[in-house]
């Protein structure tokens, strides 16, 4: 008796097992049970386990017996000339969708070759080993596995037109390339994802050169006519949120233009966007700190309410305003509710990214770097036909990291840019180097890449070759306009009384504590003092028991927690956190005594 | 002539002696040129008050470590001795833990015995360890008389240079409350009272482990040639009965366990078995530190005539001051421990000042400022 569990529950028992697999299998067939119903024995527990339940990951697999795919070329020849359909197939048993359970009591073989009578599958095609994103890498059994897995997280921070409806969705922080392009050098993946209808790049022509040190350690050097020719420009979307939120006691929020007597009213310049229903118009220029939506609350202790006061005024202010830093134009509103029934607003703002200084860009190589200099395009280098690079790339870049995928990209696109074709570059199977070096011969060009240039500025020939070609390059998603801080003074912790952390509170950079260290090593002693002077406090302390004192501004007199009044009192300059320190070592009882001394 | 170098008795003599090496041919007004220029170079190189020693070294070495593979083992040149010599032996070293992971005295031969091999094979014979099970075929339990009979093998013994009656006062030395008889190649071991089998297993295990001849716990010992002589490596820190053996040479062998060394040769040599160990592993992971920092790292943890590791037991207990010592590890013990003998921080080091956010008494905040006083301003304010 072999015990039967239907999506982790007992519901019986079988005396066969075969037959029924086998019959499980039939109505999965004939549809009489769901497809993508998984039937799983465990050998050691001598159980079987039915799973019909959501979220599994099922995938297809060609049925094999007796060492032969039961997918024969008939049926791809029947199926290309719509004579028989998918459906029909997975009907016959030919086609069947496995998960991971079920895969368990199966054996697959990569590819028809490797057949034996023991496998019950074959795999569709050997290039699922890869996966989607690392079967878009051209030429990349020409590259190492590291940099593959590089260049395979990287394609997904890459932008493009990742949804034709992106006007209408409310993506947070999202942005969309303006003029992405089909890429020159494609593999067959980019075919069956139909990578053309959502590119996710530009076809960029790429100089391997030096140029005055401004493309070193991984930065790029970009051609400023590229650039207000379209390159890299791109759309930022950022969606703000008011919710109308229900209190208990039927206080509601009220979205509208704040009342001046509502408790913490900005001032009227920054409600000037607003209209009538408090929502900004779309189309309005905004800066930071400005209101995009008028919001006001009820008070947050209801005994406040008691008071004679006009209600009004014991309403908080709750207004969304812009995040520090960032500008933009409204682009959409949003009017909704949510699940709670709650009225809520949303408000997307747009803002065009023109690519600078400081912006991230890859290859899909793993080859990753930010612009060091943008350069005028008259002061580019260029070649002998008048080609000037979009982009200049460190040489420095590729020894250590072996990408020959990279570089063989480079020499397709300039060939596939000649031809007028786009080239095949699927793993495995690649359009070969030496074909590519022949048409690059015959279209006039030296057939290794490399070619005659010219300094933009003195027009003086370089003295060697540069290898310059074609290819696919990434704008990613990390701009400097969303990461640039820096600051003066700002807020403070409440209690340890230093800066606060993070670039959305306009946070302080830490001097840590390595970087101490180095101060200390330097023997840099009052420059270190005054990096420290962050949360620095004057305590008055008292004389005779070397407390901290209390200062009665009132009365303009000091007192000291043990002797009282009339104590000698010295005012002390130290940090908070080691006032803190005193202040926890009285919790554990220990008394910690100041004693006092002239340093001079 | 010595007059000369009689005018720059400041300098070291190991300078001096270079310079007296190297000045050859020189006359004497010559000579006191070079030897201006050097004692000139000698006060450049020395350390300025002030400077923060111990935070250099400290970054120095802790650079460095962030690029060193943890876990390496390596083969010494030398078959299957394995040694430790990632970061892990580097804090091995530095933690000052008893017992090394790989222990391994590397023992160096007198006179007469260095280079010939046949005595070194000897010697090398005489470290390692023949256990009874080495020369035992068979170990098995006769029930009826109450006793283990162990047969053994002749030929090993023959190789060992081990005789019956070798074995028989060994062991009866060792097990005093058992008959051993021997019989021929048959050693027969009984109990002098009758007791549980349970008792007679745990003896069989125990006969196996019984040290017939050798030192102690010596697993491999392996001679290599080393330039003109051979050297015996083998992995023990039983440095005390190495020395025993005859034919060493007590003046050049060492073991890499510190706490050995200082046992049996003192803490000075201690220091260097440090010095040494720390260099050989930097060396190996292909990273430079100047040596002057792990000098200065042997120093502090011995200069009070044990070895002290940097740690929270070791030189941070130590420190002067409460603060600095709360700051490591365990603050609160230490806060604890100071209130109830009413310890007094006197903010004498660094810790303590940045953490009241005062000048460090270092660098540009050590020295202070020393003025004459007209006298009659100081009568005024008395």
């Amino acid at each position: 008796m072999i015990d039967v569990y239907l999506n982790q529950r007992f519901v019986g028992s079988v005396e066969n097992l075969e037959q029924f697999i086998e019959s499980v299998k039939d109505k999965r067939k004939s549809s009489k049970l769901p497809y993508d119903i998984s039937i799983y024995y465990d050998k050691e527990l001598n159980e079987i386990y039915l799973d019909s339940t959501r979220g599994r990951t099922v995938r297809m697999l060609i049925r094999a017996k007796e060492g032969k795919s039961l997918l024969t070329k008939e049926h791809v020849d029947k199926l290309i000339n719509n004579e028989i359909t998918w459906e029909s197939l997975i009907k016959d048993g030919i086609l069947e969708y496995v998960d991971a359970a079920e895969e368990e009591n199966a054996l697959v073989a990569l590819n028809e070759e490797e057949l034996t009578p023991d496998h019950t599958h074959v795999e569709i095609s050997s290039i699922v080993i890869l996966g989607i994103l690392l079967s878009l890498i051209p030429y990349s059994n020409y590259g190492s596995s590291s940099r593959l897995i590089r260049g395979n997280k990287i394609q997904k921070q890459s932008l493009g037109l990742y949804s034709s409806n992106f006007h209408v969705r409310m993506d947070t922080d999202v942005s969309i390339l303006h003029y992405p392009q089909r890429p020159m050098v494609k593999s067959f993946m980019h075919d069956v994802i139909n990578y053309e209808k959502h590119p996710a790049g530009q076809n960029v022509v790429i100089a391997v050169m030096s140029y005055k040190g401004y493309n070193m350690e991984d930065s790029i050097v970009v051609n400023k006519g590229s650039i207000q020719r379209g390159f890299a420009r791109s759309t930022f979307f950022r969606p703000y949120l008011a919710e109308e939120r229900r209190y208990s006691g039927g206080l509601v929020d009220e979205i509208s233009i704040p009342d001046k007597e509502v408790k913490g009213y900005k001032s009227e310049k920054d409600y000037r966007l607003l209209e009538d229903d408090g929502i900004i118009y779309t189309g309005a220029k905004v800066n930071e700190e400005d209101v995009i939506i008028g919001k006001t609350s009820p008070p947050r202790f209801l005994g406040e309410l008691e008071e004679f006061s006009v209600a009004a005024s014991t309403r908080r202010e709750t207004s969304t305003t812009i995040k520090g830093g960032e500008t933009g134009i409204v682009d959409t509103t949003i009017i909704t509710e949510n699940e709670e029934g709650n009225k809520i607003i949303q408000v997307k703002l747009r803002d065009n990214r023109i690519a600078e200084i400081g912006d991230k860009f890859a290859s899909r190589h793993g080859q990753k770097g930010v612009i060091g200099m943008i350069v005028p395009h008259e002061d580019m280098p260029f070649t002998e036909s008048g080609i000037t690079p979009d982009i200049i790339f460190s040489p420095h870049g590729i020894p250590s990291r072996m990408t020959i995928s990279h570089l063989l990209e480079m020499l397709a696109g300039k060939v596939g840019a000649l031809k007028g074709t786009q080239i095949d570059s699927t793993t495995f199977d690649v359009y070969p180097e030496e074909k590519l070096r022949e048409e690059l011969k015959s279209f006039g060009f030296r057939d290794n890449g490399t070619e005659v240039m010219y300094n933009g500025i003195t027009g003086e020939r370089y003295e060697v070759t540069i290898y310059i070609g074609d290819i696919y390059y990434l704008k990613l998603e990390h701009m400097v306009a969303n990461k640039l801080h820096a600051r003066a003074y700002g807020r403070v912790q409440l209690l340890t009384r230093q800066p606060v952390e993070g670039r959305g509170k306009g946070g302080g950079l830490r001097l840590g504590e390595m970087e101490k260290d180095c101060f200390v090593a330097h023997g840099a002693s009052l420059l270190l003092k005054e990096r420290f002077d962050s949360d620095k406090t004057i305590l008055p302390i008292s004389e005779k028991s070397g407390l901290v004192a209390i200062h009665d501004v009132r009365k303009g007199k000091y007192i000291c927690p043990i002797y009282g009044e009339n104590v000698e009192v010295n005012e002390i300059e130290m940090s908070y956190a080691f006032k803190l320190l005193l202040d926890e070592l009285k919790a554990l009882c220990l008394y910690p005594k100041l004693k006092l001394k002239s340093k001079y | 002539m010595s007059s000369v170098y009689d005018e720059f008795n400041d300098l070291p003599e190991l300078l001096i002696e270079e310079v007296k090496e190297l000045s050859k041919g020189l006359d004497s007004n010559e000579r006191k040129k070079v030897l201006k220029r050097v004692r000139e170079e000698f006060e450049k190189a020395k350390i300025s008050p002030g400077e923060a020693i111990g935070v250099i070294t400290a970054e120095s070495f802790g650079e460095p470590g962030t690029q060193m593979i943890l876990r390496v083992f390596h083969f010494a040149g030398v078959a299957e001795m394995s040694l430790n010599l990632g970061l892990a032996r580097l804090i091995e070293l530095f933690d000052a833990r008893k017992k090394p992971s790989t222990p391994l005295t590397t023992i160096y031969l007198k006179h007469g015995y260095k280079t010939d091999l046949s005595k070194v094979k000897i010697i090398a014979a005489l470290i390692k360890e023949t256990r009874l099970k080495d020369i035992a075929d068979e170990f098995s339990f006769n029930l009826t008389q109450f006793r283990i009979e162990v047969l053994l093998n002749k030929k090993e013994m023959r190789d060992l240079k081990i005789t019956e009656s070798q074995i028989l006062t060994t062991l009866k030395d060792n097990f005093k409350d058992m008959d051993v008889k021997g019989d021929n190649g048959i050693l027969k071991i009984k109990p002098k009272e009758k007791d549980s089998l349970s008792t007679l297993y745990k003896l069989k295990e125990k006969l196996k482990y019984v040290n017939i001849k050798g030192i102690k716990n010596v697993g491999q010992v392996t001679p290599v040639k080393r330039d003109n002589e051979y050297v015996i490596y083998c992995t023990t820190d039983d440095l005390k009965s190495v020395f025993e053996v005859e034919g060493v040479d007590i003046t050049k062998t060492t073991a890499n366990s510190p706490f050995v060394v200082a046992e049996l040769l003192g803490i000075e040599a201690a220091r260097q078995v440090l010095i040494n160990e720390a260099v050989e592993v930097i060396k190996n992971q292909g990273l430079d530190i100047d040596i002057r920092h792990i000098m200065f790292l042997a120093d502090v943890m011995t200069n009070k005539g044990i070895i002290k590791g940097i740690t929270r037991t070791g030189i941070t207990s130590e420190k002067e001051s409460v603060l600095a010592r709360a700051s490591f590890e365990t603050p609160i013990k230490h806060m604890v421990n100071a209130s109830l003998v009413c310890e007094e921080d006197k903010l004498k080091s660094v810790i303590e000042n940045v953490m009241l956010n005062q000048p460090i008494p270092l660098g540009t905040g050590l020295p202070g400022l020393v003025a004459k006083m007209k006298e009659d301003s100081v009568k005024r304010k008395k």
